[in-house]
């Protein structure tokens, strides 16, 4: 008993060194252990193996926008008409909320060139994801998303309403002028 | 504490159990409890929420037992329970409406804490207790919403997402997190049927807390007046307020009862009839009604960052309110000013759940028809701004500032005085 009591006098550093390290390497194993109940939550391997679409834009009809699905995501195709991209093009760049110009919108194709008439943007709102309604609505002559009320132009850039950025671009690439890869 | 002498085992057996486990004792000291003698039909708000809570986590686990969370089957699912299991034409539409019921009596019991200074020392941890459980009960709410999967469902969930999206630099991961993909998708379904489910349990555990919060300071009073004298100031919670009590939640189930039977949809919004489709939006989506103020100050302002902080600090503000109102008289009852202001904080609630329902670009009332023909005027959008000035202004400077310069009206020396008084005056 006294000799107990007289150890821990002598040595306190032993049992505070015990304490601490316990302490620490319990932290560090709650934290290790915490990581994967967040982290399942996170995209499976499923879900993310990069899923490619295929799309044939050829049926499309200028002045057509189609909806196709791209990791469950819809994104939109339009078939742009002279005067949408005229439009699109005519605006100060600099005075843009996402300042962007038509042709930073698009992906050239094989040989390099452009395809203007083929815009192609994910669908999803920028604020908060609902899908704008096409066909040249708003005052922009673009897209204009009923929740509300963000306005796109006719290259999909954020114009007028809340969404910050303008209408994301999924990566894709031309295989020939007019079937693309999305993905 | 004379009066209230406290439980006393009488039979062998009663003895034996309380020096083993006091359960009875718990029992009796939560009822047997002195409450001042003055509370009136304001204070059964908890007492019908505590019968809520219990009917919606009854109803819950029913209904979880024929739900399927599957994107291609939840929407069925429900309908099957409504059409084919036995009283599932009740039971579904009685966790349903629940919801509602559960919100009304949720934000009239908040309003009464305000009007009546219950925040206020030595009540703030009650106060907060309360507001965390305001808080899960919006997010069980909303999933719960979701579940059905019709349209509403869908693009509710979407957007409400979303808003998480507006954090600096990791909005994007934490999305993709709380949707385990790329969109709202069976992963989001799923992981929301399993928090809906556990979330009531969490609540349940707070409002234990909340009640034992309540019970060491004891219950606040319409004169905001301290019990001075137990014996003379309070009586015992049974039998007086068990009655009391019981009658209102009786009132209320009533009330309960004709939505649930005569008007099962008329809270929800017809296109939740439409199964969810992640490639169209309704055209105009509104949220469920006990969200519809915050949804209205989340479009009241132009950008995405400003409005979803400006939705979570109108919830935010409410957790520091007892060190916002500088008043130290607790009832607004002999506050004439904090009485006003109070009553039109009522009225911009009100107004902004009008604004959130309603297109932002729709008019309250037209001035003008500009060259087209369409008539301009006063819109919703600017409506919400306003009022949501307001909502800020009352915690942010009307409560604070009040404090400091209103002449508050004599209050009553005690609770029993103020009780004799008010019935020579009736007589
Ligand atoms: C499931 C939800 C809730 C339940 C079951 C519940 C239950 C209760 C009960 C039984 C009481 C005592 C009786 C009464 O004063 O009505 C009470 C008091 C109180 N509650 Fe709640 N409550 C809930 C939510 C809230 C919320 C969201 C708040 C505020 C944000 C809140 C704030 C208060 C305050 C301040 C009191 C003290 C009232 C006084 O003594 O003047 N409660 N609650
Ligand atoms: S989601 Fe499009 S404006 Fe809000």
């Amino acid at each position: 008993m006294a000799e107990t009591v007289s150890t821990s006098a002598q040595d306190p550093s032993r049992r505070d060194f015990i304490y601490i390290a316990t302490g620490a390497a319990g932290a560090v194993g709650a934290g290790l252990f915490v990581w994967p109940l967040i982290d399942q939550m996170n995209p499976a391997a499923d879900t993310q193996a990069l899923s490619t679409t295929e799309l044939d834009m050829s049926g499309i009809e200028e002045g057509q926008q189609i909806i196709a699905k791209w990791q469950g995501k819809p994104v939109f195709i339009r078939h742009r008409t002279q005067k949408e991209i005229d439009e699109a093009r005519a605006v100060d760049v600099a005075t843009l909320k996402d300042p962007q110009t038509d042709e930073q919108r698009l992906v050239p194709n094989k040989d390099g060139k452009y395809e203007p008439q083929y815009l192609i943007m994910l669908a999803n709102c920028t604020h908060l994801g609902c899908v704008p309604i096409g066909d040249g609505a708003g005052d922009y002559d673009g897209w204009f998303c009923p929740c509300h009320g963000s306005h796109y132009d006719s290259a999909g850039r954020i114009r007028k309403g809340p969404a910050p950025k303008n209408l994301y671009l999924p990566p894709y690439q031309y295989l020939t002028d007019t079937l693309i890869k999305i993905g | 504490m004379s009066g209230y002498p406290g439980y006393d085992p009488k039979s062998g057996f009663e003895k034996w159990l309380d020096a083993r486990l006091p359960i009875v004792r718990l029992g009796y000291d939560t009822f047997i409890f002195p409450t001042p003698r003055n509370l009136n039909y304001w204070w059964t708000f908890g007492a019908i929420l505590a019968v809520i809570l219990m009917s919606q986590i009854i109803t819950g686990i029913i209904l979880a037992m024929h739900y399927v969370p599957h994107v291609s089957m939840a929407y069925d699912s429900v309908q099957h329970i409504n059409r084919d299991i036995r009283f599932g034409w009740m039971l579904q539409p009685m966790h349903a409406t629940g919801a509602s019921m559960m919100f009304l009596a949720v934000y009239i019991h908040m309003f009464r804490g305000i009007y009546y200074g219950s925040y206020k020392s030595p009540r703030e941890v009650l106060w907060i207790v309360g507001v965390v459980i305001y808080l899960l009960m919006m997010a069980t709410g909303f999933m719960g919403y979701v579940l059905p999967w019709g349209q509403m469902s869908f693009w509710g969930a979407t957007v409400i997402t979303n808003l998480f999206s507006a954090i600096p630099l990791v909005g994007e991961s934490v999305t993709s997190w709380l949707w385990g993909g790329f969109s709202v998708d069976n992963p989001t379904l799923q992981r929301f049927f399993s928090l809906h489910f556990v979330l009531p349990f969490a609540i349940l555990g707070l409002v234990i807390l909340h009640v034992w919060a309540l019970h060491v300071p004891g219950n606040n009073n319409p004169t905001g007046v301290s019990v001075k004298n137990v014996d003379k100031d309070t009586l015992p919670f049974h039998p007086y307020y068990t009655v009391k009590d019981g009658f209102a939640i009786v009132v209320f189930l009533m009330v309960f009862a004709t939505f649930v039977f005569f008007m099962p949809d008329a809270l929800g919004h017809p296109d939740n009839y439409i199964r969810a489709n992640p490639v169209v939006t309704p055209v105009h989506i509104v949220p469920e009604w006990y969200y519809l103020p915050f949804y209205a100050m989340l479009r009241a302002v132009p950008d995405k960052l400003g409005g979803v902080i400006v939705m979570f600090g109108a919830i935010a503000v409410l957790f520091v309110l007892p060190w916002l109102d500088t008043s130290k008289v607790r009832s607004m009852r002999y506050r004439p000013l904090a009485k006003l202001f109070f009553l039109i904080f009522v009225l911009v609630c009100i107004g902004l759940g009008w604004a959130g329902a309603k297109s932002p670009t729709d008019l309250v009332f037209a001035t003008a028809v500009d060259e087209h023909g369409v008539a301009t005027g006063f819109s919703f959008l600017w409506l919400a701004r306003i009022l949501t000035l307001y909502y800020y202004a009352f915690f942010l400077v009307i409560l604070p500032v009040l404090g400091l310069v209103e002449k508050p009206k004599a209050r009553p020396e005690s609770i029993e005085k103020s009780v004799l008084k008010s019935n020579a005056g009736e007589a």
